[in-house]
């Protein structure tokens, strides 16, 4: 499947904290205006203007689903995603506690656990984030990514390493 | 729903709260935020109140669009009587106050009386507590959020707040909230202080149901592809408002020296690319902060750079406002004058166009001799001195010294106690000081400060895109729609024709984004292309099911600007008065442009034209030839018996 095992990638340096995306995950799932409702959160230092959007990272290991009495929680491998069966959820919060990220929330209205569930394949926070600070991919695409930061980072550390050698 | 969010009634010498719904067809009249805030001024304000005295009342909203997806709705409203000018106080200023005042239940706040002690107001979720604000008093702008935020324990808590220049009773103080975000203009702030209120929280967890959820999300996402589309707004998304600057003064038209030229020299100092050279985390893509929901994020993060007493702490800003009030009007056109001054007026809380136009103003006083070093206590307060620029900041928040008492009247209350001829330098509107723009060569946006409803004022009517030399078929449709006007248009700026016209849509575009709590960047402002009233309606039917055609939508702008001019007229508008009329300081017309480009130099207001376009622009919207709302307009707009109490 083309889709199959893309991700949620934040860059939270492209980041101008404006909370669309919590806007339109809420307005998508539920049809209403509220962030609490929202499976994407901006979190916020304004005083030292750092604004980190936090997900869920659909982990292959999931403590959500391994924790979950009734084995309510599994992935869905077609999507990369680890999903909720409503059917067999008991609503005991258990996964909200053991999430590391704190991307499992609970809906205090509905009185129901919910995640991110990639919008079947096309996330709206995604979608609506001009400034691409979350964006949906490949996970061969993020790590070559990263792995080029890195080698420039060494390669300007070794430019700056020859410079003063030149000097001394 | 949106149209479900509550009103609140607060009185603060009795602790009395009343909470209401906002009946529909008062929304239908009045929408929300700024234009409903108008109709509540006028009822619930007493003719000729002391703007500092407790009969004086707050109104504090959001727009009816606050928090939904219609872009950039993050706009706060806030109006009473100015304690600078004695007539229309109002002010407005994004960040992410309102949303969270909406998901706590509310649209409209009315605050009335005066608190025993400092107080602050805490929504949550339908419910408004007044808590003591003993210990907040003297902190400044965001050491009070963040003390509130640990109070209630919830770093989720917005907050809207004064500074010390608010709890100073600065006539010009602002409310603000977050970093930067200020209601600047006309002194609310100073009405915060007056009123024993440092803050009102926020913090809501309320759904508001969008009416049609999948129109409105596909509807957004149009909006903002023509919002971002637009070249001022991608430029403006990276470099901020100081764009504007470089163009704008080598044209010609940016006031220095207060009133004396209209450039200023040397001024590479202060672009915004060299800001992004020398100031950790300023410019560029990746260092731009947003109001709740906006795609534009006009704000540049900056941290102060060098190694003087304020380096490293950071701020957001500056914009165009700052680059002019501290750099143009002053003549210090230096980068960390520049950072400096903008980070201390947004800790005290002040209006930054205010208190630069103010000190340049002073400056030209120094000059001249009418201020001498008896008044400044021996601060040598010139034109080009960067630290009397900081110096004279301190001093008007704090009211320290015979000077800094004075000006933090406001200029027309301390030129009456500097006497002399100070009045006549003082480059005001009803009271309240000039953008550092220099309008002598655009007579339409000179119309449009004289006759900004809250004194000289930009953001009220003023027809930007009038510069951009637009083809006059593209100005056709622009300004004949959602009502038609076959009248003269020009797409030349130095003229006079067809400029009332121009003014008259524009102050309605502009109230129509205010009552929908909309950014006026999401508007036909500096652009042509970008959204107006046929979109409008549109987002107002998908978010809140409300149905409205674009015409109507018009005709609400026009009420909302007859309430302001009713109120204004109450308190003692005339329109030749030069303290409280629609009229421009006697040097526009006088004094011709010195420096610039060709079509710039020698260009003077003249002033029966001036007039001409007045008496033009009265009658655009049904008023007489003294400016006062002729019964039939009243009539037809469905005003002509107030206040008549709807809420």
């Amino acid at each position: 499947m083309e889709q199959n095992g893309k991700v949620l990638v934040v860059n939270h340096e492209r980041c101008t904290g404006c909370r669309l995306c919590e806007l339109v995950c809420a307005v998508k799932h539920d049809g209403f205006s509220n962030p609490t409702r929202s499976r994407i959160k901006v979190m916020k230092w304004e005083t030292e203007g750092l604004y980190i959007p936090m997900s869920c990272q659909q982990c292959q290991d999931a403590p959500c689903m391994n924790v979950c009495p009734v084995k309510a929680i599994s992935r869905d491998e077609d999507l990369a995603r680890v999903m909720v069966d409503y059917d067999k959820c008991i609503g005991c919060r258990s996964c909200v506690a053991v999430c590391p990220f704190g991307a499992m929330n609970f809906n205090v209205i509905d009185r129901k656990v919910f995640k991110c569930d990639l919008c079947d394949g096309d996330p709206q926070c995604v979608r609506f984030c001009d400034v691409k600070a979350v964006e949906y991919k490949e996970p061969s695409d993020v790590s070559i990514v990263k792995k080029r930061e890195a080698a420039h980072r060494i390669r300007m550390a070794s430019k700056e390493a020859a410079a003063l050698v030149a000097q001394a | 729903m949106p149209l479900n969010r509550k009103i609140a009634y607060i009185d603060l010498t009795t602790g009395d709260i009343q909470i209401k719904p906002i009946p529909i067809e008062v929304r239908k009249k009045f929408l929300g935020g700024r234009g409903l805030d108008a109709y509540l001024l006028y009822n619930h304000t007493k003719k000729g109140c002391d703007p500092i005295g407790p009969d004086n009342t707050l109104m504090v909203s959001g727009g009816i669009l606050c928090a939904t997806l219609a872009s950039a709705t993050a706009r706060c409203h806030v109006m009473a009587k100015s304690p600078l000018t004695g007539l229309l106080g109002s002010c407005n200023m994004g960040g992410f106050f309102t949303p969270e005042m909406a998901w706590a239940g509310f649209h409209h706040l009315v605050i009335k009386g005066k608190a025993k002690h400092p107080v602050y107001l805490f929504i949550h979720n339908g419910e408004i507590e007044i808590r003591d604000a003993r210990e907040l008093w003297g902190l400044s702008v965001t050491e009070t959020q963040w003390a509130i935020r640990d109070q209630l324990g919830d770093q989720e808590v917005k907050s809207m707040v004064c500074g010390p220049a608010g709890e100073n009773l600065v006539t010009y103080a602002n409310v603000m909230t977050g970093i930067k975000n200020s209601g600047g203009r006309t002194g609310m702030g100073c009405v915060m202080g007056s009123k024993n209120l440092k803050a009102v929280a926020a913090r809501g967890t309320m759904d508001i149901k969008i009416a049609h959820p999948e129109e409105a999300l596909e509807f957004n996402k149009r909006f903002i592809g023509q919002i971002t589309s637009a070249k001022v707004n991608q430029t403006q998304g990276t470099l901020g408002t100081p764009f504007i600057w470089g163009a704008t003064n080598s044209w010609g038209g940016i006031r220095c020296r207060n009133f004396q030229y209209n450039q200023c020299e040397y001024a590479d100092d202060i672009e915004p690319e060299h800001l992004d050279e020398i100031a950790e985390e300023t410019c560029g893509p990746y260092h731009m902060t947003g109001c709740f929901g906006c795609q534009v994020h006009c704000r540049a993060k900056y941290r102060i750079p060098g190694n003087g007493p304020y380096a490293g702490i950071y701020d957001e800003g500056p914009e165009y406002t700052s680059q002019g009030a501290f750099c143009g009007e002053t003549d210090t056109p230096r980068a960390e004058t520049l950072l400096v001054a903008n980070h201390l007026v947004d800790q005290y809380g002040v209006d930054n166009l205010e208190i630069g136009s103010i000190i340049s103003w002073a400056m030209e006083l120094y000059e001249k001799g009418i201020l001498t070093n008896k008044e400044t206590d021996g601060l040598e307060l010139r034109f080009g001195n960067d630290e009397a620029v900081i110096e004279m900041i301190h001093r008007i928040c704090q009211r320290k010294g015979w000077l800094g008492d004075a000006l933090a009247d406001g200029g027309v209350q301390a030129s009456k106690k500097i006497g002399k001829d100070s009045f006549s330098y003082l480059i005001q509107v009803k009271g309240m000081s000039n953008l550092h723009s220099d309008e002598r060569a655009t007579p339409g946006l000179a119309l449009n400060i004289a006759l900004s409803s809250r004194g000289s004022d930009h953001l009220r009517s003023r027809p930007a895109i009038d510069l951009y030399h637009l083809p006059e078929p593209v100005m056709r449709k622009i300004y004949s729609s959602p009502v038609p006007y076959d009248g003269p248009l020009s797409s030349e700026h130095t003229e006079y024709i067809g400029k009332a016209w121009q003014v008259f849509w524009h102050e309605n575009c502009y109230m129509g984004v205010d009552c929908l709590g909309i950014c006026k960047y999401h508007t036909t402002f500096l652009g042509a292309t970008l959204p107006n009233f046929e979109d409008w309606a549109r987002v107002l039917y998908y978010n809140t099911g409300l149905e409205m055609t674009p015409k109507e939508i018009w005709e609400v702008a026009e009420r909302c600007n007859n309430m302001e001019r009713l109120f204004n007229l109450r308190e003692g508008l005339s329109k030749d008065d030069p303290e409280k009329g629609d009229v421009l300081n006697h040097r526009y017309h006088d004094e011709p442009c010195r420096r610039g480009a060709p079509e710039v130099v020698g260009r003077v207001i003249e002033k029966d034209k001036f007039i001409q376009m007045r008496a033009e622009c009265y009658e655009h919207k049904g008023w007489d030839e003294n400016g006062i709302p002729k019964p039939e307009t009243l009539k037809r707009l469905g005003i002509d018996h107030e206040p008549s109490h709807l809420v």
